[in-house]
């Protein structure tokens, strides 16, 4: 007996690169996520997914709908995007309730309050992101505010990046499978898992060795550490350089450019090429100092 | 009279909602409803301008290296660039975007496109040793079909058999296209939103073991279009044969060109590429691309309307939800005040149109074995196939672009951002012609606007009163079920829609 655990994943401010991410997800592959028991036993059955879904139109959303009706408190919310609020709400609506048209703030607080966990996938739904950058034309906010702004209580967690490493999203799904919702111990003071969030780009960037030494690049294509031109990677806790992206093919500071900082609250609000100046560097050493001292 | 509405339209790329009236089984009228507006031109103000190729590629995470590209250009044309980029940087940059439209198309025909007309659960009944079939036997019989199921029931015409290699096929894409983004970040770190391309060249270094690597996922790239893409389109086709009919559109099209096969020419209208530039109509006669004629009116979509009617170069993007008469968040650009018609069908048509040598053979072959006329590319079949070909023309330039590397040769020249300056990027975006336009100001962003593939095909009605592309393909469509509304979703489908692009 295979036991159906249904997901529906909400889009709202989103450009969909969290999904393309998802279905780059190379072990399991994403056949293995839809159609097989991802863990023996278990089945993720994605209800709602609008990039993928055979039916359109009322139908999608009755698919939608039934599931919150029928799974009360037993599905799993996905939201990728931001989430447009206040006078700006109707600038992200999808399907319609008696002919007009539903806002995704709307359709967003009647799923969580009666889903078993929410993850916010990506930094638009972790931080609010790149509709959220200033002037936030939108009004967007995180999925952590619109849950707080409207008293709503439920397990969140924050996969954020641009876009998530597919590991991440499909790690933190399989953690909750086998082992149920995280502690607040395995969540850092921004909700993600420490599991892949755990660790400075710069604790473990392979250019390290050239920080240490002084030795920077110029300009792109320049041997040396990426700090002078710009690199997040001494604010940015997320663990590509030892993970790689696509099947382990490559990473960003392994095509010779700047960590952009995407896994952090602050990735729209600092300019990418710009060295990082306000910032205490970490030396080597320090990581496991700090954990000495907790 | 009756009022058939889809919204959401599933598998594509946003938020879209399709309004149509249909009288006597016709679809009498048309309306396209793009739902989503963030303001990305609006937030990229004031920036440096470089972060403009980081956020403008953020439009989309379907076709960010359109985006990626486009913005580079831009900026390239901004800093004084054009014509200075080195060859490495020119191929490495033709390497990451081919790569990635190779995936993007095979990634539309068979994982948004194909559950339109192959029945995956006939795979119920397959009683072979596929172990990949087997389980989604496994799957059908447990009984909780989602995604697949629900879905518009009632025209699906492929044998028993036909389905089942097909749904293979779905599988094997998968993994195929998942490879075409490794091959993409072999030289661009990583994708969705990869880094490796930035105004001046690129970042990444080309290596002999990298070149190597991405020669045979390349190699594969190309074994599948061939082998499976193109075929399968053709057979589809030929079985679909009525919609080498349906969804004609508007009958005009526009190319802006695509991979740059020379680096020492600024004018991107004048350029040496790949795809050419310019614009035909049913005739088939090729016309010079004119870039002063494109302009976006917003009398029918929710911005204020001193904004309407400019040049992308003078645009601005002032929104007014709710504005009288107007039902879209998208723009509706024009050439020359006429509606035109972008993407796969466009980059073929116009490198047909103008004797290409391949682009004509690869065409009238294709046209040969489906025993169809040049018209019939004006059709929903006709931008699968212009979209297969287009797939095909791309992967068959990867390895001669990577055998043309030059390892330890220059990849990025140097540059001072202006204190002020234009700039402009064209290029052929995976769903068509993309242009991207910044003004600088105080070393800054003052102004950046983006006209879109998608904002041409699913624009709502012009300052004139003309439908879009999209609008005008469905008018005039007959509706057999409107229960199930199949000749609606395969028609807009057709285009390939990408609404965060198109709003951005």
């Amino acid at each position: 007996m295979v036991k159906e655990i249904p997901l529906v994943w909400l889009p709202g401010a989103a450009c969909t690169g969290c999904s393309v991410s998802l279905l780059n997800t190379a072990s399991p592959t994403i056949k293995n996520l839809l159609v097989d028991p991802v863990i023996p036993g278990v089945h993720i059955n994605l209800r709602f997914h609008p990039t993928i879904m055979a039916g359109s139109g009322e139908m999608a959303i009755k698919a939608l709908e039934d599931t919150m009706a029928q799974e009360k408190g037993g599905y799993v919310l996905a939201v990728d995007g931001a989430i447009p609020t206040g006078a700006t709400a109707d600038y992200c609506v999808m399907g319609e309730r008696d002919g007009k048209p539903v806002t995704i703030e709307t359709r967003f607080l009647e799923l969580a309050q009666d889903a078993l966990a929410i993850l916010a996938v990506g930094t638009c739904a972790s931080f609010g992101g790149i509709p959220a950058g200033d002037p936030n034309p939108s009004n967007c906010v995180p999925v952590r505010q619109a849950l707080e702004l409207h008293g709503i209580q439920k397990p969140l967690i924050n996969i954020p990046g641009c876009p998530p490493h597919p590991d991440w999203f499909v790690g933190t799904v399989a953690s909750i499978l086998l082992v149920g919702l995280p502690n607040a111990e395995d969540l850092d003071d921004n909700l993600r898992p420490k599991a892949f969030y755990g660790k400075l780009i710069h604790e473990n960037c392979p250019r390290r060795a050239y920080f240490d030494e002084g030795k920077f690049a110029k300009k792109f294509g320049d041997e040396g550490c990426l700090y002078e031109l710009g690199c997040k990677g001494p604010i940015t806790y997320a663990d590509c350089p030892t993970r790689h992206w696509n099947s382990g093919t490559n990473w960003v500071i392994g095509a010779g450019s700047p960590c952009l900082g995407c896994t952090q609250p602050e990735f729209m609000s600092l300019p990418y090429y710009e060295k990082v100046t306000d910032v205490q560097l970490p030396v080597i050493g320090a990581y496991w100092q700090s954990e000495e001292a907790e | 009279m009756a009022k058939v509405t889809i919204d959401p339209i599933t598998r594509i790329e946003g938020h879209l909602k399709i309004e149509t009236e249909v009288e006597g089984g016709v679809v009498k009228d048309a309306r396209s409803t793009g739902n989503l507006f963030r303001g990305i031109e609006i937030i990229l103000r004031g920036r440096d301008p470089r972060d403009a190729q980081v956020i403008a590629q953020r439009i989309c995470g379907v076709c960010p290296k359109s985006h990626g590209m486009a913005a580079a250009l831009c900026l390239d044309s901004a800093f004084g660039l054009g014509d200075k980029i080195p060859d490495n940087a020119r191929l490495m940059r033709n390497l990451i975007q081919g790569t990635h439209v190779v995936q993007d198309h095979i990634l539309h025909f068979y994982h948004l496109g194909a559950l339109d007309y192959v029945d995956v659960t006939d795979v119920a009944k397959y009683q072979g040793k596929d172990s990949e079939l087997n389980s989604v036997k496994d799957f059908i019989g447990r009984g909780a079909l989602g995604p697949f199921v629900p879905r518009y029931e009632g025209d699906y015409r492929l044998p028993v058999e036909v389905n089942q290699m097909a749904t293979a096929h779905y599988l094997q894409a998968l993994d195929i296209r998942r490879m075409g983004h490794e091959a993409v970040a072999i030289f661009g770190g990583k994708i969705p939103h990869s880094v490796g391309i930035v105004p001046g060249g690129v970042t990444a270094v080309p290596t002999v073991d990298k070149i190597t690597a991405l020669l045979w996922k390349v190699k594969k790239l190309q074994d599948f279009v061939d082998n499976v893409y193109l075929p399968d389109v053709l057979a589809i086709a030929g079985v679909y044969r009525d919609y080498l009919e349906i969804g004609a559109g508007c009958g005009n099209l526009l190319s802006y060109g695509g991979y740059d096969l020379q680096g020492d020419n600024a004018d991107l209208t004048r350029r040496k590429r790949l795809f050419k530039q310019g614009t035909v109509s049913a005739d088939l006669k090729p016309q010079e691309l004119d870039i002063a004629r494109v302009t976006e009116g917003v009398k029918y979509s929710w911005y204020e309307d001193s904004a309407s009617a400019k040049h992308p170069s003078q645009g601005e993007t002032k929104p007014a939800y709710g504005k009288e008469g107007a039902y879209s968040w998208l723009k509706a650009p024009r050439y020359g005040g006429e509606v035109y018609e972008v993407g796969p069908l466009a980059r073929v048509a116009v490198s047909y149109a103008s004797g290409d040598p391949v682009i004509t053979q690869l065409v009238d072959s294709a046209l040969g074995e489906l025993n169809a006329p040049p018209s019939a590319l004006f059709s929903v079949m006709g931008r699968h196939l212009a979209r297969a070909i287009s797939a095909k023309v791309i992967a068959d330039n990867l390895v001669k672009w990577l055998l043309e590397l030059k390892p330890g040769e220059p990849t990025y020249v140097e540059y001072e951002i202006p204190d002020e300056s234009m700039g402009m990027g064209l290029i052929e975006g995976s769903r068509g012609a993309l242009g991207h336009w910044i003004e600088i100001k105080d070393k800054k962003i003052a102004n950046y606007q983006a006209v879109v593939p998608t904002t041409w095909n699913a624009s709502p009605r012009d300052d004139d009163g003309n439908p879009g592309p999209m609008e005008q393909a469905l008018i005039g469509t007959p509706v057999k079920d409107k229960e199930n509304p199949f000749e609606l979703v395969r028609i807009v489908r057709s285009f390939d829609p990408c609404l965060a692009c198109s709003i951005h």
